[in-house]
């Protein structure tokens, strides 16, 4: 991978400048949007089906879902039945579209730097190398939209992933396992009061705000049952007990948030209608369905983005897997969508339309797609998008 | 809850301090003394304390480096090493071994029993990693060698390699006990090793690169991260001329020996895993860093590592990396520049470098001010609480620097972990970093879980013990002794003096 790239991510540690010193409950109609990575390189190919293209069965003997088995979406596509009760539903609403021949123009196919490459959101190639590694694109976006906004940004992950560091101070907490904290509200008081004088004061308390925060969320009207519900047979563990606790706090703070899911990776044995991705996808339609039922009313400013960092090859392998291929399908969810379509720059798929005689194409950039959706979700001005993603042209594809 | 401390250090006084202790070889107070062996090992334990007070600081730095090798550990941490499987097989062998049973688990037909039996493969390529990672902590943990130990992470992380690629799990353990051996000696020593390590030529792709089939990748971060630095004067041009010196020079992982013309026989070379294969090699003439390298096969590599590891701006690249190790953030130039100057008189002898930077007023004076790395933090936690009982599994510590994000062998990119507090000093690690206070603070914290056996065996963690009222309590705060008055047991005492801004310096 380019190793010059992320060295100098050192600079882009969280740092010690502030957190926010309280998190502000998020006003009502703000758009809310989470972006959700599928890290691994998901098969966009047996999620979206192309039933319509021979070529398709053709380049899959093993693992190819049948038409029969697949829900129809259009006269090209249908919907891996894996998402049949979680994401159809959405389609059905028009709160569910597809953008196919997505992601980045980054051919390394290494996962590590195209994720990079994405998160960053830069230019593919400016000249002698004067890309920014310093931020990636949701703290660029946070920081545009920040200014005079109760505006709260936040990683549902272990550590700050590079799409969100940046100038903007951001917080992060897995939502994992939320066991409740060993330091006590008490001994955190303590703590903090050792540090009072410190130059880590700041990042402490705020460490400190953001945990009692989560927990006051989880453990607020209504959580608990949540959280019951959850012990039972519908929302027990994985990414859906995530999903419904990132709903929570998207709905009632978060305005801007982030998670990722891994294990898309399926070099082998990767099945069909049924098997390993399938289940994946399952998980993760399911959650996301979730998401959208504990958002509640807030559901219609809320715009969920599906991203992985490229597509497989179309052709299956020798081992009834796929390979690092280039563009990928991407998913966007959410109550005022304007969903129901397949939507974006289409290509027959068919052998001659491949890029380098093996993948999808990416005929919907990354970056000029979401600075789309962006312009439309915030209504953000040219020089507002030219921060976000620098030297892209925002192309408007009507997903809100 | 100063009563319950006192009497838990009365209840070690009874046993160990029975004897006034001998008059101090040191003209520096045990506070300061303490501090500076916080720098210098991982953590300061009673034991150095009394070595260092006894002997004086110039005697225990000599000693430490010129360290006795194998290090003399506790026998309970001794046999733990001793029953590691790393520790009772060669590499070649077990290399030879993983490489079979990865062949076997990608021949299965049946999808089902090929998942399984690749699945088991990297689950036994991370169970050999793991146990580098136990044997590593063991030795942060309780060798004597405690610079050793710390530059043999350092070294570690300045040429680093990332354990998940391909199979690296299997010898990442073995290329960090050969930086171990070399840490104290001649960089040009350790550059020659890291560039013949399977390690290093896989995780670099310089195995990929041959000649008309250049690839930079290991070229490009010998001069940028190992040697010269960025801005220590070369060029693109540079790189790709160090590639061609670079070709051919690969990883053979079976006994078997490549198809070669007679002509190139005598030009091949083998050395444990590493390959030279002439075949591969780019014959003609370099140009690098304005000297001309006559075109010549495998012995242009070390005519090139002589010329990287004598370049002034090498010196000054790792002397100033050191300091940032050792000292602090942005190193004062003027010490760097001592260092360096050093270095080119002792012809990169680290030991030597090393003594120029603890002697200087510059590191007595930072002593106390650095944040710690979150391996600092973990080793240094576990340190004051266990010194005396040795841990007997540290699974839980590896788990702990998984969360914090500083995992053995899991930085992904050459550039190594970052040694600086921007990285380290988020929110979510401090609240993290709390987290785990307390967990160590308040029992054994599965450090002393046996496999097999359903609970840890007993321990509690010993921490008002006599470094502590000589060493530690002199400097803390007064928010610091605050806090710790305000404990109302044993569990959070030491959880506050382990979450405390004191302890997150050294």
């Amino acid at each position: 991978m380019d190793r010059r790239l992320l060295l100098q991510l050192g600079l882009a540690g969280l740092g010690t400048t502030a957190l926010p010193t309280r998190l502000w409950a998020a006003a009502p109609d703000t758009p809310r949007l989470l972006v959700v990575f599928l890290r691994g390189a998901y098969d966009a190919a047996n999620l979206l089906v192309p039933t319509s293209s021979p070529f398709y069965y053709e380049a899959r003997p093993n693992i190819a879902i049948a038409k029969g088995a697949a829900l129809p979406l259009d006269a090209a596509w249908s919907l891996s039945s894996a998402v049949a009760d979680s994401i159809h539903p959405l389609w059905l609403k028009g709160q569910a579209a597809f953008v196919p021949f997505a992601g980045s123009n980054d051919v390394s196919r290494s996962h590590f730097e195209t994720q990079d490459h994405i998160e960053l959101g830069q230019p593919d190639d400016l000249p002698g190398g004067s890309r920014d590694f310093r931020s990636g694109f949701m703290n660029r976006l946070a920081g545009v939209l920040g200014a005079g906004s109760r505006l709260e940004a936040m990683a549902f992950t272990d550590q700050v992933p590079l799409i969100l560091r940046g100038n903007l101070p951001v917080a992060n907490q897995a939502l994992r396992d939320l066991g409740r904290p060993g330091i006590s509200a008490s001994q955190a008081q303590v703590i903090a009061g050792m540090y009072a004088n410190t130059r880590l004061h700041s990042v402490v308390s705020g460490g400190f705000e953001v945990r009692e925060e989560v927990s006051r969320t989880m453990m607020g009207e209504g959580a608990g049952e949540m959280e019951a519900a959850s012990r039972g047979a519908i929302a027990t563990k994985g990414f859906a007990l995530e999903a419904r606790r990132i709903a929570r706090l998207m709905r009632e703070r978060v305005t801007l948030g982030f998670i990722d899911v891994g294990g898309w990776d399926t070099h082998v044995g990767q099945g069909g209608a049924t098997g390993q991705l399938a289940n994946r996808l399952g998980e993760l339609g399911k959650g996301l369905a979730l998401f959208a039922d504990e958002m509640g009313p807030q559901w219609r400013n809320t715009v969920v983005v599906v991203v992985s960092e490229f597509g497989r090859t179309f052709r299956e392998n020798g081992n009834r897997g796929t390979d690092h291929g280039h563009g990928s399908a991407y998913w966007v969810l959410g109550g005022g969508v304007k969903g129901g379509r397949v939507a974006g720059e289409q290509v027959e798929v068919k052998a001659a339309t491949l890029h380098q005689m093996r993948d999808w194409p990416v005929l919907n950039e990354y970056r000029a797609l979401l600075g789309g959706l962006f312009r439309r979700m915030y209504g953000l001005n040219d020089a507002q998008l030219a921060t976000v993603f620098p030297g892209a042209s925002a192309r408007d594809v009507g997903l809100v | 809850m100063r009563n319950l401390a006192t009497s838990a250090a009365l209840t070690l006084c009874l046993l160990g301090c029975a004897t006034a202790p001998p008059p101090a070889a040191t003209a520096h107070g045990p506070a300061q003394d303490t501090l500076w062996l916080d720098r210098l090992t991982w953590g300061t334990t009673s034991a150095d304390l009394a070595a260092l007070r006894t002997r004086g600081r110039a005697a225990w730095l000599d000693a430490q480096l010129q360290p006795r090798n194998p290090a003399p550990l506790p026998e309970a941490a001794q046999a733990q090493i001793q029953a590691l499987s790393i520790t009772q097989q060669e590499l070649l062998p077990l290399v030879q071994r993983m490489e079979a049973q990865r062949k076997a688990a990608d021949a299965l037909t049946d999808d089902a029993a090929k998942a399984t039996a690749q699945k088991d493969y990297q689950q036994a390529l991370t169970k050999l990693a793991r146990e580098a990672a136990a044997r590593q902590l063991l030795n942060a943990l309780y060798s004597p060698n405690q610079i050793q130990e710390q530059l043999t992470w350092f070294w570690f992380n300045h040429f680093n390699v990332h354990q998940f690629k391909s199979n690296l799990r299997v010898v990442v353990g073995d290329y960090e006990q050969g930086l171990r051996e070399r840490s104290l000696g001649r960089f040009r020593d350790l550059l020659g090793y890291t560039a013949r390590h399977p390690a290093m030529l896989r995780y670099l792709d310089n195995e990929q690169n041959a000649a008309n089939r250049i690839n930079e990748n290991y070229a490009r971060e010998l001069l940028e991260l190992h040697t010269l630095g960025v801005g220590g004067g070369y060029s693109q041009r540079d790189v790709q001329e160090l590639a061609r010196v670079l070709t051919g020079l690969g990883v053979n992982l079976t006994d078997n020996k490549p198809k070669l013309k007679p002509v190139q026989e005598p030009q091949y070379r083998r050395q444990g895993l590493m390959e030279f294969n002439p075949a591969r090699h780019d014959f003609g003439d370099k140009q690098l860093l304005g000297i001309s390298v006559k075109g010549a096969g495998y012995e242009e590599l070390d005519q090139v590592l002589d010329l990287l590891a004598r370049h002034p701006s090498t010196a000054r690249f790792v002397s100033r990396k050191l300091a940032q190790y050792f000292v602090a953030d942005e190193p004062p130039p003027a010490l760097v520049e001592r260092m360096a100057e050093r270095w080119r008189q002792s012809d990169g002898r680290i030991a030597d470098v090393l003594r120029a930077l603890v002697g200087s007023p510059e590191f007595e004076a930072s002593l106390g001010r650095k944040f710690k790395d979150p391996t600092h933090y973990v080793v240094s936690a576990v340190r004051l609480a266990y010194a005396d009982k040795v841990v007997l599994n540290t699974g839980p510590m590896i788990g702990w620097l998984y969360r914090l994000g500083q995992a053995p062998y899991n930085r992904q990119t050459p550039d190594g972990y970052p040694l600086d507090e921007n990285a380290w000093a988020g929110p979510g690690q401090m609240t993290t970093r709390f987290e785990i206070a307390r967990a160590v603070g308040s029992g054994s914290a599965g450090l002393f879980k046996v496999e097999g056996e359903p609970k840890d065996r007993p321990a509690f963690p010993q921490i008002a013990h006599p470094l502590y009222y000589e060493g530690i309590a002199p400097r803390l705060t007064a928010a610091t002794q605050q806090a710790l008055g305000q404990a109302t047991s044993p569990q959070e005492w030491n959880t506050y003096l382990l979450a405390s801004p004191d302890f997150m310096h050294r």
